[in-house]
């Protein structure tokens, strides 16, 4: 499959904990197997304790890319909490940007004790709309919790993105690196929700 | 699914930098490997570790970095090539084995020091740069630009210690080690070593001037072989307009922001893996062909500075120089550097305009979110014990009342200086430290001093350097209370195995060294608390910091909150009972959201009530004792 963009841009982002890294690896070596450079750059330190988080995915043809994409220059950003899509967005985006986001948010502290507002879902869809090419609101998180845990947001996600025929891989590449992944009792939960995932951007 | 081991020569894999470090050791061949964990170093011995048993190797998780060097050159005495890998502070701590080790020489097998440094001090304390250890220890240095290269220049680092008999020490940073990329295997050596100390040779640096001469003709000939390294490299025109010269991180950047901003006929870039000793002749001759210079590297202007030097005793030849780089400002000497900042400098110094987002909508991008997207703060996970600690520490202090604080120290409960743990800790600097101030503020008293103090550390760091502070305010018959946070885990780092866990890096059972009886054998007062249960913690805080006189010591103990997650079901179901929560009309002033601030409970703003977040909660039930109210109810799972 080839690129839309050399280098094509992908930022995962999300909250510590919801599983980004796993994702941006899941894709990244997917992508390696279909004989693409790609470098990966994560937000870590702050990845269990409640920070936002990125991974940053560069892919080409060509060469291999900095681990960090400049200002600007996001192809495409898949956010698993819905106000981390904004942040990123605001630093990376640009007018042929595409977003894939959870829509259930996670509360940052400040939010709790009252000292900072956390916008509507409707304000976060709209300004989304107002400065992404295309965009895709999953209800991941719910989705996930239908399966039985929270854990299962990131797979559903990377199913999502799937759905969306934004980076060069098959539904058939995903499904490969994820039985890779999960060998063992795990597996059929994962696919499922992978499945679950990608049913929700496809032909959208 | 590690890869690690694959012996699969020319495949194409995707590996995080740290494993091509530990894939670089192995395709070495080496046979020993010792470290403490520290961000962003621990992935090079997990790595390795995992495959240890397999593979025929000996990983260890030592007591502290000094330690694991140390354990190191004993297999590289031996006739074993050995590594070590060490954050920037580890490399401090190792510091006076390393500077004396530089004299000794290292054994027949070569031994290799992986430090990695943390620009911005993302997992760390400090910001610092760890390459300066090369140039005071006369030592070889070399800095891997890509993950290729993280892994070639590891395997090729214990040849060249070999040849020389010296330790050499790989650089890498926190954008390489724990960024991604393609890196092609190579072979994996079957064969191993027998292990044997000669007894003719000594390891001693007896006569140290004389060595240290030795040294300096050591590292000459290091020179002589980096001149022709194929870790350096330049791309670019024959006589550009400028020169960059980059080494580690910065090569990724320099690539981008000349492609970026298209000047690729006027400028040209120097990549240099071999950072100390400079590879001299190879730079005067691209030097020569210039008049300006641009260095882009990370943290400090090490290769800058270096640069410069070597230029003063060239300019009468070949010229002078307009130099660009951290000290002209053009890159800044302090945190992380990325394409940004590169583009920047590059677009500044060649006059060249750029504007990451045309016609207005970077601008539109950034207030249409910034007035959308709240702060967020670290804060201690759902269900972490230490939050349970430092609120029943905040409580006996206030309940104590003479102004008691706590003398902080390394690991996740740093966050107890921030909102997180109710902003108790009130010093915080090298690993052990918080026991080691807590000894000079146990002697205060003579002078007027009376307030109560406590020293908090966690079970890892309490063997890696708290031991000797402990021993010595026993010793001196120092005032305070030290709080040993034992949550059965090196949590901050990624739950490595220690001397406390009863188990070793490579999974097989150890012996427990039992923290609470080392310090009843040292013949102090040792009290032990479950911080789950509030009260109980609270009232022995309080009767230890009153039971005045010695050093006293509390062992709060839970297991992290994310390594119980992984092992056991949670203990309790928890609700908030809407009928019982008064919201704002309680007089508590939201004592759960608000001041405990637990991530797992949140506060729903329409009805005005307490709410728990069922996909962060981890049942811990410690919320429950803090309601006034007994509106959170915990159901037994």
């Amino acid at each position: 499959m080839t690129l839309s963009k050399d280098p094509l841009n992908l930022i995962i982002t999300g909250v510590g904990g919801q599983g980004n890294v796993l994702a941006s690896q899941l894709i990244g070596r997917a992508l390696v197997r279909e004989n693409f450079y790609v470098t990966i750059g994560e937000t870590y330190g702050a990845t269990q304790r409640g920070g936002a988080v990125m991974s940053h995915l560069r892919i080409s043809k060509e060469s291999q890319f900095s681990p960090l994409i400049p200002e600007g220059q996001a192809d495409i950003v898949v956010a698993l909490e819905p106000v981390e899509a904004l942040r990123v967005i605001g630093q990376y985006g640009n007018p042929s940007v595409s977003a894939v986001v959870n829509s259930r948010p996670i509360f940052p502290t400040a939010v709790t004790v009252g000292d900072a507002e956390y916008p509507s879902f409707q304000k976060i869809q709209e300004t989304i709309r107002g400065l992404a090419r295309k965009s895709w609101f999953v209800d991941a998180s719910d989705i996930a919790l239908s399966l039985g845990s929270p854990l299962f947001t990131n797979i559903i996600m990377v199913g999502a993105l799937a759905g969306t025929n934004l980076i060069p891989l098959a539904k058939e590449a995903f499904v490969e690196i994820i039985r890779e992944s999960f060998p063992g009792p795990k597996l059929a939960d994962n696919l499922q929700a992978f499945e679950r995932g990608l049913e929700k951007t496809q032909g959208q | 699914m590690s890869v690690i081991k694959k012996n699969a020569p020319g495949s194409n894999e995707l590996l995080m930098g740290n494993e091509a470090i530990a894939r670089g050791a192995l395709e070495a061949g080496i046979q020993f490997a010792a470290a403490y964990p520290g961000n962003p170093s621990s992935e090079i011995i997990g790595t390795l570790s995992e495959v240890a048993e397999e593979m025929g190797i000996y990983v260890e998780w030592s007591v502290n970095e000094k330690v694991a060097l140390e354990a190191a050159a004993s297999a590289s005495f031996s006739g074993l090539r050995a590594l070590s890998a060490m954050k920037q502070n580890g490399v401090n701590v190792a510091s006076d084995f390393i500077l004396n080790l530089n004299l000794s020489g290292v054994g027949a097998g070569g031994l290799v020091l992986v430090a990695t440094d943390d620009p911005a001090a993302i997992s760390s304390t400090n910001e610092e740069d760890s390459r300066f250890i090369a140039k005071l220890g006369d030592l070889p240095l070399l800095e891997p630009a890509t993950f290729q290269e993280a892994k070639d220049m590891t395997k090729w680092a214990f040849e060249l210690s070999e040849s020389i008999n010296s330790l050499v020490v790989l650089r890498s940073v926190s954008r390489i080690s724990h960024a991604r990329g393609n890196v092609i295997l190579g072979e994996l050596p079957r064969e191993k070593k027998t292990a044997r100390f000669d007894t003719s040779k000594i390891f001693i640096p007896v006569s140290a001037p004389l060595r240290h001469l030795t040294l300096h003709m050591k590292l000459n000939k290091v020179r002589e072989i980096y001149e022709s390294s194929p870790f350096n490299g330049y791309t670019g025109p024959e006589k550009p307009e400028l020169l960059m010269i980059t080494s580690g991180s910065g090569w990724f950047y320099s690539l981008e922001a000349v492609k970026t901003l298209n000047v690729k006929d006027h400028v040209g870039i120097l990549k240099v893996g071999t950072t100390w000793p400079l590879p001299s002749k190879l730079l005067a001759r691209h030097m020569a062909n210039v008049k300006r210079v641009l260095f882009v590297e990370e943290v400090d202007p090490f290769l800058e500075n270096n640069v410069k030097e070597l230029a003063a005793e060239w300019s009468p030849e070949i010229g002078s120089w307009t130099f660009y780089g951290k000290n002209s400002g053009h890159v800044h000497p302090f945190g992380q550097i990325n394409p940004d900042l590169i583009i920047n400098a590059v677009s500044k110094v060649m006059d060249k305009p750029y504007a990451a987002r045309e016609g207005g909508y970077g601008q539109k991008a950034l207030e249409m979110t910034k007035t959308l997207v709240p702060n967020r703060d670290l804060s201690f996970c759902a269900g972490c014990p230490h939050r349970a600690t430092f609120w029943a520490i905040k409580n006996a202090l206030k309940l104590d009342g003479r102004g008691g604080f706590v003398a902080g120290d390394i690991g996740c409960y740093s966050l107890g200086l921030g909102p997180a743990g109710f902003f108790q800790v009130k010093t915080m600097h090298a690993m052990g430290s918080g026991t080691g101030l807590a000894t000079g503020f146990g002697q205060l008293h003579k002078f007027g001093f009376d307030q109560p103090v406590l020293s908090v550390c966690g079970d890892s760091t309490f063997f890696h350097a708290a031991i000797p502070a402990l021993i010595n305010g026993i010793y001196n018959k120092s005032n305070f209370v030290m709080v040993v946070l034992d949550n059965s885990a090196t949590a901050m780092t990624g739950f490595q195995p220690h001397a406390g866990t009863g188990k070793t890096a490579t999974g097989s059972p150890a012996p427990v060294i039992d923290i609470g009886k080392l310090c009843q054998a040292l013949g102090v007062r040792v009290e032990t608390c479950d911080p789950f249960n509030l009260q109980d913690t609270t009232e022995k805080i309080l009767d230890l910091i009153n039971a005045e006189g010695g050093v006293r010591v509390l062992i709060s103990r839970q297991k992290c909150a994310l390594v119980k997650a992984r092992e056991e079901k949670a203990k309790y179901k928890v609700h908030v009972d809407p009928e019982k929560c008064l919201g704002e009309s309680c007089g508590c002033a939201r004592l759960c959201t608000r001041i405990f601030k637990c991530p797992g409970l949140i506060w729903n703003k329409e009805k005005s009530k307490s709410e728990v977040d069922e996909v962060l909660c981890t049942g811990c039930g410690v919320c429950a004792d803090i309601c006034p109210q007994s509106a959170i109810v915990r159901e037994e799972n």
